[in-house]
């Protein structure tokens, strides 16, 4: 964990850091969907998978590269694979 | 005096004709788009002006004659049909706006750029060819931005139809921008990882070039060539890195006796068996120089080792005389930097040569790459040298079963039918 804090102290001052945080386990996840005209709510995850998000960074990057770079550091410490995307380009935002 | 005088003129004569005209653009093609694409940010604009170049150059050239710098008259006539589209079209006013920020922005080149060899077509091959996007991905934009063929042009080359390969395209290019790929020289530090991809997809271009027999004899050869032409371009831009100019020795001396490993009836043509005086001497003598640089640079690496190994089988006059001690020395090399079986069956071939072949056939038995055809082929030839002709027989028969190229099944074949009826 000191490590964690510490790397996100590295993206403060670098002025990457937006926000993040690890989610609790899939078991603990409620999922609520349209049905019938009605908001329904059921326990359990979305999807079964093998694999689940266990939590996110929101970083502010100039380019994948940046990004990847910050995922590299990230996945060294927790072991566990990343997934990089980008947020969707609103047009004229 | 006179026909000096008239020779001043010439520059404008006409009597160049559409496909010459074609040659030109496929020849200044990646320039032109790699300078579009750092002027405007964008693949689609870059392309789409450089075709509408092509297009003028159709109208004017073969009338007009050529101008007197063809690249130069591409680049600055892409460069001009880009902006006069922008202006027509409000994304395009907005798309303008920016440029012009970032070319202000352009006067100071940031610190990681200072330290990297300026050339875009360099930056264009390290984008095509970023990690974050898939080989068949990386491959078909680099045959379509850097190589300028078409897309149905790279869709025929990987037997892919047409709609598909477009689609593989702008998938390609969308992820590009959504992710913000960078059009950069990666930093000196990230430099080995990143340049891996990039000469993978150049020997990847090539071997699909050289694996298509079929194409040996027709026009529709163009990988090879615009593999050498490439790794040309990458050795001319970074001859500081030896596994480039070793992949470039690589592919001229695997291309000096390709023509020559089928016969006139289509039949495939062994190494022991091929006619040496027709390999090509220029290219060879080619490798040979970058190969003797590469040993005295001794920095050795998996290009310029496979390199060296082909530059010794180029050196003799038969497979009698070919110094296979110096080949399995480079194997052995080869095979610690790189420890995949398929080396290690290469290897197991110039032991047979050195050892014997009973001593190469407990090595290959010990490999596991059942599906590979040479595997099943090697072990055939061994089988039959140590005089075991009906398992050299199944095993010819197994390697047939897998071959991918007709050439190849029908060699396989003849081999087995000549072992069960001498």
């Amino acid at each position: 964990m000191q490590q964690v804090y510490a790397l996100q102290d590295e993206m403060k001052s670098a002025g990457a850091w937006v926000f993040g945080g690890r989610l609790t386990e899939p078991a603990t996840a409620t999922v609520v969907r349209m049905s019938g005209g009605e908001a329904m709510t059921t326990d359990g995850p979305f999807v079964e998978a093998k694999e689940h998000l266990g939590g996110f960074y929101i970083v502010e990057a100039e380019d994948l590269d940046a990004a990847l770079g910050w995922a590299s550091k990230t996945t060294a410490i927790i072991g566990a694979p990343i997934e990089v995307r980008p947020f969707w380009d609103e047009p004229g935002a | 005096m006179r026909d000096a005088h008239a020779g001043s003129d010439a520059d404008a004569a006409p009597g160049i004709d559409e496909a010459e005209v074609g040659r030109i653009f496929r020849e200044a093609f990646g320039r032109s788009v790699a300078t579009l694409i750092r002027l405007f940010g964008d693949i689609d604009v870059a392309e789409d002006a450089v075709q509408e170049a092509f297009a003028l150059a159709l109208r004017k050239w073969p009338g007009g004659g050529l101008p007197p710098n063809p690249g130069g008259w591409i680049t600055t006539t892409s460069r001009n049909c880009a902006i006069d589209r922008l202006r027509r079209e409000s994304r395009g006013r907005e798309l303008l706006r920016e440029v012009a920020v970032l070319r202000r922005g352009d006067d100071k080149p940031s610190a990681e750029e200072v330290g990297s060899v300026q050339d875009d077509r360099l930056r264009l091959i390290f984008t095509c060819c970023h990690p974050a996007l898939s080989t068949d991905a990386q491959v078909a934009l680099t045959l379509r931005l850097l190589g300028g063929l078409s897309t149905g042009e790279v869709a025929r080359a990987f037997l892919v139809a047409e709609p598909t390969m477009a689609q593989r395209l702008v998938r390609a290019k969308r992820k590009i921008t959504a992710t913000r790929i960078p059009y950069r020289v990666p930093p000196e530090n990230e430099l080995p990882r990143r340049l891996r991809p990039v000469l993978a997809v150049i020997y990847l271009i090539y071997n699909t070039g050289a694996g298509n027999l079929a194409a040996v004899q027709s026009s529709d050869d163009v990988l090879c060539g615009e593999a050498i032409r490439l790794a040309r371009l990458l050795a001319s831009l970074m001859a500081e890195e030896p596994e480039v100019t070793g992949l470039l020795a690589l592919l001229l001396l695997t291309e000096s006796r390709r023509h020559t490993r089928l016969a006139a009836d289509g039949s495939l043509v062994l190494l022991r068996d091929q006619d040496r005086s027709r390999w090509d001497h220029a290219m060879i003598a080619e490798g040979h120089a970058i190969v003797r640089a590469c040993l005295h640079r001794n920095q050795p690496g998996p290009y310029q080792l496979q390199a060296a190994i082909n530059a010794v089988h180029a050196d003799a006059d038969s497979v009698q005389e070919t110094d296979w001690c110096q080949i399995l020395v480079l194997y052995d090399q080869h095979l610690t930097l790189a420890p995949t079986p398929v080396v290690a069956l290469n290897r197991a071939i110039a032991v047979g040569e050195v050892d014997g072949p009973a001593v190469a056939l407990a090595l290959v038995d010990g490999l596991d790459i059942d599906g590979y055809h040479p595997f099943h082929a090697t072990r055939a030839d061994l089988l039959r040298r140590l005089d075991q002709p009906e398992a050299a027989v199944t095993a010819y028969t197994t390697a047939a079963s897998l071959a991918p190229t007709e050439a190849e099944r029908n060699f396989l074949t003849s081999q087995a039918r000549l072992l069960s009826h001498p």
